[in-house]
């Protein structure tokens, strides 16, 4: 009888954190055709989202485009592939990596901000103190976080898509014998809008998974410290789960459709 | 859904909350008339601060209807429940302060985001609030982390009363402070009530200020308003439970849940 309890109640607690998920992901979503728009906390937090990420995210694209160049040229060489190192190089830094490292480093760095911040903004009573003074929670702290990170993450990944080939062009000129202008020649004829223009759509869903999740888990978030606590490990482990399934079902619907 | 109840200003009727099985409100009354100054008192965690939060809909009861001005006002939305809150002034027992924001910011919150008045006036504003409150103009300039505990209580409290709203509420307003401080937010209190006829509702375990600041007392005890009278009669109620908490005895018919 205990076992069917639990699992009865494991299933009323799991759909019940469905439906709040929902409604909260609607009231953010709506919050933004609903005045008034908070435009100057819009842009504090592309700079907190978008232009402090800028290193990290540089960063990690550098290195990865190089290592990218290095494990490809292993595989090519066995077929004498060489010359398609720049192409494949390009196209899954653009495609699939610039996306998907800046997304998962965005989501370490910036859902669990969110989260902490506003979890502790829960516990502390001050989101309760917003409803109080006749402003809406939603619409003053949520809606100004996942429309920066909308915004952010698509030039961020802009941005990683040109430091990742450069690492890519880097590592090919110093370790791999490439001559710099064959390598950029090869380069630009291969860049395709499409290729551009699927990465930064990734790069929006990634961003808005991120600040969505980093909210929902702050929001809800309980207990003192120990809870932000939990808000944050939880909104860092969705959101990169989310990212990376995001990111799959995302390149599945491009390649049907040929994008 | 407009109802016309009666002529008070806040009005709960038989209001029930629970978090989880632990019953917190249990079918509770309760009449605020306009322009009265009332107090809740009552042990701690018996639901003093989660009966305010019901009012002001941060926390929904399951059960009951809360009255203001004669509007039902637990299934109100949008622009209503805006229209609404815009009636209120809280002040939380923890202050509640945004940390991100400057002492005279949050002070003038209300104004510029809920009324969507200029910086520069509010500002002017906030500030002499913050004066009322015996605080400086410097401190206006502060992030609320640098002050004391009982700083920022009264940072909230000018917060509360910033912009001259109807109805107030004061979740233990002199808890934390010192004597003389207590005293003078007393009688800040006092002179908001009486000089404009706000209506107030404050919770304190501090009966020297709830006889200073009432009109008339109430006391909460297992879900429910167990006495309520004029702050005169406080001290012969005739009510064993309100003698134990007004002479603070251990041993009575209020039995602390204290498990040894
Ligand atoms: N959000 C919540 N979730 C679960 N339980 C809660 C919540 N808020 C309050 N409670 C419980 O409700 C009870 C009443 O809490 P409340 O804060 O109203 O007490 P109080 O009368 O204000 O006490 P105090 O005088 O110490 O402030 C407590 O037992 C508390 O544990
Ligand atoms: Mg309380």
């Amino acid at each position: 009888m205990n076992f069917f309890a639990s699992i009865g109640r494991t299933t009323l607690d799991l759909l019940r954190e469905i439906g709040r998920f929902n409604i909260f992901a609607i009231e953010s979503v709506s919050g933004i055709v609903r005045p008034p728009i908070f435009w100057p906390l819009i842009l504090k937090q592309i700079m907190r989202i978008g232009f402090y990420s800028l290193p990290v995210v540089g960063l990690t694209a550098f290195f990865t485009g190089g290592v990218l160049a290095l494990q490809i040229y292993i595989g090519a060489a066995r077929y004498g592939a060489e010359q398609f190192v720049p192409v494949v190089v390009l196209v899954g830094i653009l495609r699939e990596l610039g996306p998907v490292i800046a997304g998962l480093m965005v989501a370490g760095r910036v859902a669990a901000a969110i989260a902490a911040e506003l979890g502790t903004m829960r516990v502390t009573e001050q989101i309760d103190a917003l409803t109080t003074l006749a402003t809406d929670p939603i619409k003053y702290l949520v809606v100004p976080r996942w429309v920066a990170a909308v915004i952010s993450l698509p030039i961020l990944v802009f941005i990683a898509d040109v430091i990742g080939v450069f690492g890519g062009y880097v590592a090919s000129t110093q370790s791999l014998g490439f001559t710099g202008s064959i390598y950029l020649n090869n380069t630009m004829n291969a860049l395709n809008n499409h290729d551009i223009a699927s990465g930064l759509i990734k790069a929006a869903f990634f961003g808005f998974i991120i600040a969505l999740m980093g909210c929902y888990y702050g929001f809800h978030s309980k207990g003192g410290a120990q809870g932000v606590g939990s808000a944050t490990t939880s909104a860092v482990v969705t959101s990169s789960i989310l990212i990376l399934a995001t990111n799959y079902i995302l390149t599945n619907i491009f390649n049907f459709f040929s994008f | 859904m407009a109802r016309v109840s009666s002529t008070a200003k806040v009005e709960l009727r038989g209001v029930k909350k629970r978090f989880g099985r632990k019953v917190v409100l249990d079918g509770l009354d309760l009449t605020i008339e306009p322009g009265q100054s009332l107090v809740v008192i009552g042990g701690s965690g018996t639901g003093k601060s989660v009966m305010i939060k019901c009012v002001l809909g941060i926390l929904r009861p399951e059960a009951g209807e809360i009255y203001v001005d004669g509007m039902e006002a637990t299934r109100l939305r949008g622009r209503g429940r805006d229209a609404f809150l815009r009636k209120f002034g809280m002040l939380f027992q923890g202050a509640a302060l945004f940390d991100s924001l400057f002492v005279w910011e949050n002070v003038a919150f209300g104004l510029i985001q809920g009324r969507g008045m200029q910086r520069s006036k509010a500002r002017d504003i906030a500030m002499e609030k913050l004066a009322k409150v015996g605080l400086s103009a410097e401190v206006g300039e502060l992030c609320p982390a640098e002050l004391s505990g009982g700083m920022q209580k009264r940072v909230g409290l000018a917060r509360a009363i910033a912009a001259d709203p109807e109805i107030i509420f004061f979740d233990e307003p002199t808890t934390g402070l010192d004597p003389i401080m207590a005293d003078v937010i007393n009688n800040l209190i006092v002179d908001t009530v009486r000089g404009t006829g706000t209506t107030t509702l404050s919770i304190t375990h501090d009966l020297v200020s709830a006889r200073k600041i009432a009109d008339r007392i109430a006391m909460l005890y297992k879900g429910k308003i167990i006495w309520e009278g004029p702050t005169a009669e406080i001290d012969h109620s005739g009510n064993p439970y309100v003698d134990q908490f007004i002479h603070g005895r251990a041993e009575g018919p209020i039995k602390m849940e204290v498990k040894a």
